[in-house]
């Protein structure tokens, strides 16, 4: 780096602890505004469909979610083949902080698919491929956070949890190309880079603030949750006593939320 | 987009149903999480300021 800024600096977690609670705070501010600015559009500006009347505003949150489900996994594996390979103990913790977000907002894509399916094909939910992988994507979530979690030795559930995590990111391609591979009753992609988009420019303008919404909001989650990993794993170490006795000492009683 | 008035954009066509379904579970879920994160801090800040043996008296 020319201009001297070493990124190595923040792959330890006593540096990176304080740097996280700042980009946490940044992040859920930016959150609160975007998806406040993306149900705006949603449900003011978007016109309503004509075919599917006002039962496609569901799309909004739909779509994003369904996104982030996929996006916050290949994430959460990319940090667990980084610990993986270099045996860095933060890369650990990052994946193990995306997991719970990232089923959170895979179950949401199969519940506002689930409503919005019933009033449009007129079914809860079908085995079709979209949604099995769908499915399958939440379950490798639930087993990733059940492997590390059964696993008391918190490095080797790091390597046990990077393993499979690594494995089921084949699913993502997957659940992305399966309405194309296989007959589906799921529409096709939403959008398309080859394409120009087939709806409304402000349903996808709707869509993608949403989506940017529900991104920093991941990176806030995400990052809160680091947090609290590292003080789990690391409380006996200088760093974590010393940070500890600061907000007891700011504190007075009982170290509360300040100090974030 | 104009509703008119409160009770059509409740409403939603008739959807109300599915569409607040979807947008109230969400917000739930993310608001939930957010409380759940800072539960999970508040706790683990009080066993960690018992651990670390600190009293008011010391400082």
């Amino acid at each position: 780096m020319s201009d001297g800024f070493n990124w190595f600096k923040y792959s330890s977690p006593q540096t990176f602890f304080p740097l996280a609670g700042k980009l946490a705070a940044v992040f859920a501010v930016a959150a609160a505004i975007a998806c406040a600015a993306g149900i705006y559009i949603g449900f003011f500006v978007a016109p309503t469909d004509a075919q599917q009347g006002e039962a496609y505003r569901i799309i909004f949150i739909h779509v994003p979610a369904a996104w982030m489900s996929m996006f916050l996994y290949v994430v959460m594996a990319f940090w667990a083949g980084l610990g993986l390979a270099f045996n860095t103990r933060l890369s650990g913790m990052m994946a193990s902080a995306l997991a719970p977000t990232g089923a959170l907002f895979t179950f949401l894509a199969l519940w506002t698919g689930s409503l919005w399916g019933k009033p449009t094909w007129g079914t809860w939910w079908v085995w079709d491929a979209r949604l099995t992988s769908e499915l399958i994507l939440l379950f490798l979530y639930f087993g990733f956070m059940a492997l590390q979690a059964a696993i008391d030795d918190k490095r080797r559930a790091d390597k046990a949890g990077a393993v499979l995590a690594l494995v089921g990111v084949v699913n993502v391609p997957i659940i992305y190309f399966s309405v194309k591979w296989w007959n589906t009753l799921h529409q096709g992609a939403s959008i398309n880079f080859t394409k120009a988009p087939s709806m409304a420019a402000t349903m996808f303008t709707g869509m993608v603030v949403m989506a940017l919404g529900f991104w920093f909001y991941s990176i806030a989650a995400a990052l809160l949750r680091a947090r609290c990993i590292m003080l789990e794993r690391e409380h006996a170490t200088e760093w974590a006593v010393e940070y500890v006795k600061g907000l007891v000492r700011n504190d007075g009683v009982s170290p509360g939320l300040k100090g974030v | 987009m104009n509703w008119g008035s409160l009770d059509n954009f409740l409403a939603m066509g008739g959807y109300a149903f599915y569409v607040w379904g979807s947008y109230l579970v969400t917000l739930g879920l993310l608001v939930a999480e957010m409380v759940a994160l800072a539960q999970r801090r508040r706790r683990l800040l009080g066993e960690l300021r018992g651990r670390t043996g600190v009293r008011e008296e010391q400082l």
